[in-house]
């Protein structure tokens, strides 16, 4: 597989919220509005980099036996510098974010791709592997986000677009798994096109 | 009167997975049929007990004195983890029958963010000891009343038509969005 399918792959083939079906606590849970799945969604892809690179450098030195532990460990590190910088130069977003970002270690994604492509692929690769997913999946929450907000309180990214009645709903935790089963399934759509 | 409102807060009105999307993971991927459901509840029930109660312990006699609040989330996935294989070997030593059926979904748990979400939530929820036991024991019934739900109107989807877009997962998120609906109606019970 070349670079560019690499890097790219997680936008709609093989996206991880819509077609892989990970990480979607997070995907649901905070993506009340298009700027804080896009907050989410940036603090998990730097994770998802820094771990794969991590994973990849030193993949040959961990025993097979006590792997998933030692990928667990390493992302729970980048977690913790996730959260610490973010609550001292982004109080705003890690408020609303809370308790989903120390949850962002046991996102199956991040797990899966150290567990599933890190280790096995070399640093370049496993770079551009985590950028590409986490693109993939800010994409996702982004997207989820904004149909959230936009159905939801009339606006995306905090701009009014919508007046009069609005399925208030979809703010709420009910419209979440609706609104994402309707992409589930417009995904689904594209990919078999 | 304080735990009767911890147990119906958290089993019924702020429902772990329908309106805390905590372990949804499973929530999707183990709720094909009622029994495996129910099997993934119990496990689930055991390892959050066990492990709100050893992270509640670490938090306030070995992280707080000596300030290492920081390393909270380090701490508390090791925890999970280590606690989640020693349960797994102890169970297979002391109750095979348990631990055939409990087997599989145990190394699922790991990754089941509701365990690790409700042993942080019951430290910033400055819970007692015992609240926060009483509080992972109803969020863990809450979760499995959830999935079991779940997994039983899904056996019922299997036969019936749905458009051919929607089969599987979406109708699936779909449904999950009408039972997380039904569920808001506890909204204000506590």
């Amino acid at each position: 597989m070349n670079q560019i399918q690499n890097l790219t792959k997680g936008f709609i083939k093989e996206n991880p919220v819509f077609v892989l079906l990970l990480g979607l606590c997070p995907a649901l849970g905070v993506t009340t509005s298009a700027i804080n799945g896009l907050g989410m969604g940036l603090a998990t892809t730097f994770v998802l980099v820094m771990s794969n690179l991590v994973v990849a450098l030193i993949k040959s030195m961990i025993p097979d036996k006590v792997r998933i532990p030692s990928f667990i460990l390493i992302i729970a590190s980048f977690v913790t510098i996730v959260e610490l910088v973010m609550q001292a130069y982004m109080p705003g977003l890690f408020d609303a974010l809370g308790l989903f970002i120390p949850l962002i270690v046991v996102n199956c994604l991040v797990l899966g791709r150290a567990e599933a492509f890190a280790s096995k692929n070399n640093i370049g690769s496993s770079l551009v592997d985590g950028f590409g997913m986490g693109m993939g999946f800010s994409f996702a929450l982004t997207l989820l986000g904004g149909v959230r907000e936009l159905l939801g309180a009339g606006a995306i990214f905090g701009f009014n677009l919508l007046e009069g009645d609005l399925m208030l709903a979809f703010i709420l935790p009910p419209g979440a798994f609706i609104a994402l089963g309707y992409l589930v399934a417009i995904t689904n759509k594209f990919n078999k096109a | 009167m304080e735990y009767f409102v911890i147990i119906i807060g958290s089993i019924f009105v702020s429902n772990i997975v329908l309106a805390q999307f905590l372990g949804i993971c499973p929530f999707v991927g183990v709720s094909s049929k009622v029994s495996t459901s129910v099997g993934m509840g119990g496990a689930v029930l055991f390892v959050m007990t066990l492990a709100t109660m050893v992270t509640w312990v670490l938090q306030y006699y070995v992280l707080n004195p000596f300030g290492l609040g920081f390393m909270q989330t380090i701490v508390f996935i090791l925890v999970v983890a280590s606690l989640v294989q020693m349960v797994e070997i102890i169970l297979k030593k002391v109750s095979p029958s348990l631990y055939s059926a409990l087997g599989v979904f145990l190394p699922l748990i790991t990754t089941n963010c509701a365990v690790l979400g409700v042993a942080i939530l019951t430290i910033q929820k400055d819970f007692s000891l015992l609240e926060g036991v009483v509080y992972a024991v109803a969020n863990a019934i809450g979760f499995t009343l959830a999935i079991v739900l779940f997994a039983g109107i899904r056996e019922h989807l299997d036969l019936m038509e749905v458009p051919k877009g929607m089969k599987g997962v979406p109708i699936a998120l779909v449904v999950a969005g009408i039972l997380a609906l039904s569920f808001f109606g506890f909204t204000g019970l506590v």
